[in-house]
């Protein structure tokens, strides 16, 4: 992993990062013992594994910037500043909740933030972010737009056509492809021949970025040049992050018949977060009991946000009917 | 009503944009072929020339990912128009139409505002065969979070688009493609259309006919021949399919006791048979004959003018359906 002193972070956005990370992954922990036990409706899809690309990509961002995400948006929102305890109450479908019980884990959605979305279609977000861009080159802003799609998304027609407008437009979006290998159980390598995604943006004349998407640092390195990029009306990137998501597709898929064990092993030995914090460690950024302490301190933010979901009364029948349009 | 004046279809579109984009620098119009040419139909026509490449934009073939892009926008501080050439191309689109811009608010609990108008052609007549012919507001009607337009003549299209404009929903704006050259006398200066507030086009005491789009001016012509029979049709022209006003349609039913719904999508699941069945709890005890619709057979548009105009629905045929009703 890239040493800290190579990238030009202060201590607090350090700690903010590494906080980032552990916020997802404990997050989303809470989520499996909540489904395990029957207390959660529908499912989620985790994010767990793949925690150091929202935290790199997003670390660059300010929450003037939009992201649009995936229906494995948990990590995007909480990474781009989303509050625990209305995404708690909304995958629990309370009227607490960012959506008031509408949307649910797949739909968190945070206007104020630029927030644009979860999507529960898969590619769905990448032209709605190709719009925010749009937008902010037409109002003459500096803001960027951030979409994250999977490996599987880079083989939708949305993702051919935003490219290609968003680059004969110079529009100010960074594509982030986390590339976890597999859509549901379909192996890209099975269906795809190009070795790596972000060889596609040579077709379209932007450029294009491989990145261990494990490495914190090096995702946040390489959005960074993006970000300037776009924030200089130069234009689009891609940047494909190689990752990998430790758990099934959604919760109750077990995700082990269609992944080779030795696979999944060599990726969890990898975990970012356990490779960040020994770098961290490594290049004394933190003591050990300044580590002890982040990581007591989100498992009580998170413990916050369950009680508030947990005591937050779910939406009166009559509110199915309202929310459709505007008055 | 003030002066009017004589312009088409066409030009009554292209102004209603025109106004909106002098008054909100935040409105834009995208499609393929908005720019340079001036829309496919002439509807865009002066448009590129004063407010250039940023605000009216040419796009590549790209339907789902330019209304996409288009919803981006209008979540973001703009006001886009997105033109979709026919309806049979809504198809190419339909996920960001009816998986996101219709449901974003909803799904979002209310924090999203979508103000967009997607503008796309219905319309047989013109030998143009089975994928540019179709009038698919059904499919777009069945949708929550979608509002339908079907305006008729030009005075109508340009104060109904004007109001899709500025509202701050995802609205869908079927234009009549058989219309965008036809000359109507259109009210002079600003002027707008409120949406559920259907019109009576023409007051009658024997049926009413309602009439969607350019099936306004089929069962105008229509009730003009069945005056010469002492039949007086009322027709009214809803105007917008969602919302609906129902209540025009239902006081006008309970005077004349009879009802034929016209609209040129298929007959399966279409327009009429949601009108009807929304109506018929209200009306059914005034009806005098069961409630009669016109619409296109439920097979593709053919592309020989006999074949097409076998199926599509035409003044000739109302007539008929008129005379069997109230004679027998």
């Amino acid at each position: 992993m890239k040493s800290t002193k190579d990238c030009n972070l202060s201590k607090s956005q350090i700690s903010k990062m590494y906080q980032g990370m552990i916020k997802i992954r404990y997050f989303e922990n809470k989520i499996v013992e909540l489904y395990s036990s029957g207390k959660m409706p529908g499912i989620a899809h985790l994010y767990i594994g793949e925690e150091a690309v929202a935290v790199g990509v997003c670390a660059n961002l300010t929450s003037r910037d939009f992201i649009t995400s995936t229906h494995r948006g948990h990590g995007h929102v909480i990474a781009q500043g989303a509050d625990l305890k209305k995404m708690m109450a909304e995958i629990l479908g309370k009227k607490s909740g960012y959506c008031k019980g509408k949307g649910g884990s797949m739909h968190i959605i945070d206007m104020k933030k630029g927030i644009l979305g979860a999507n529960g279609i898969v590619a769905a977000g990448i032209p709605i972010a190709t719009g925010a861009g749009y937008s902010s080159k037409f109002r003459g802003t500096d803001q960027v737009a951030v979409a994250f799609f999977g490996d599987a998304a880079s083989n939708h027609g949305n993702f051919h056509e935003s490219l290609n407008m968003a680059a004969a437009w110079k529009l100010p979006v960074i594509y982030v492809c986390e590339n976890n290998l597999y859509g549901i159980s379909v192996d890209i390598r099975k269906v795809t021949n190009t070795k790596n995604i972000a060889n596609r943006a040579c077709a379209y004349n932007i450029p294009g970025y491989v990145v261990d998407g494990n490495d914190v640092l090096n995702v946040y390195e390489v959005t960074k040049k993006a970000v300037e990029r776009a924030r200089n009306k130069m234009g689009p990137t891609l940047i494909e992050c190689k990752t990998y998501r430790w758990k099934g597709h959604h919760l109750g898929d077990p995700g082990i018949i269609y992944r080779p064990e030795e696979e999944r092993k060599a990726w969890m030995d990898k975990c970012p977060i356990k490779i960040f914090r020994e770098r961290l460690l490594k290049d004394k950024v933190f003591t050990q009991d300044e580590i002890i302490l982040f990581e007591k301190e989100v498992k009580e933010i998170i413990e916050e946000a369950l009680d508030f979901a947990i005591n937050s009364p779910f939406p009166g029948k009559e509110e199915a009917y309202e929310d459709v349009f505007m008055s | 009503m003030g002066t009017m004046k004589k312009i088409t279809y066409a030009k009554a579109i292209s102004e209603a944009i025109d106004e909106e984009m002098e008054i909100d620098k935040n409105v834009i119009l995208m499609g393929e072929d908005v720019g340079i040419k001036g829309g496919n139909f002439g509807q865009a026509v002066g448009l590129y020339e004063k407010y250039g490449d940023w605000r009216v934009k040419d796009t590549p073939i790209s339907e789902n990912s330019f209304v996409g892009l288009c919803l981006g926008a209008a979540l973001t501080g703009l006001r886009p128009i997105v033109e979709i050439m026919y309806s049979d191309f809504l198809t190419l689109a339909m996920d960001q139409i009816a998986n996101q811009a219709a449901k974003i608010r909803y799904m979002s609990g209310g924090q999203a505002k979508v103000p967009l108008t997607i503008c796309t052609t219905i319309g047989m007549g013109r030998s143009t065969a089975a994928q540019h012919s179709q009038s698919l507001q059904a499919i777009v009607a069945h949708i929550p979070g979608l509002k339908v337009v079907m305006p008729s003549s030009a005075g109508e299209a340009k104060g109904l688009l004007k109001t899709a404009i500025r509202d701050d929903n995802p609205v869908v704006f079927f234009e009549h493609r058989m219309e965008f050259n036809k000359e109507y006398e259109v009210p002079e200066g600003e002027f707008t259309i409120p949406f559920g507030k259907a019109n009576v086009v023409r007051e009658g005491k024997d049926v009413t006919i309602v009439a969607t789009s350019s099936q306004v001016f089929n069962a105008m012509k229509a009730s003009d021949e069945l005056e010469r029979e002492n039949i007086h049709v009322e027709i009214i022209d809803p105007r917008t399919i969602v919302p609906l006003d129902k209540l025009t349609i239902i006081q006008s039913v309970k005077k004349t006791g009879r009802l034929i719904i016209i609209d040129e999508g298929y007959e399966r699941c279409g327009v009429p048979a949601e009108i009807a069945m929304s109506l018929q709890k209200e009306i059914f005890y005034y009806l005098d004959s069961p409630i009669e619709r016109i619409t296109t057979a439920n097979v593709p548009i053919p592309f020989s003018p006999v074949l097409e105009y076998e199926i599509m629905p035409d003044e000739k045929k109302i007539f008929k359906k008129v005379i069997k009703l109230l004679k027998g």
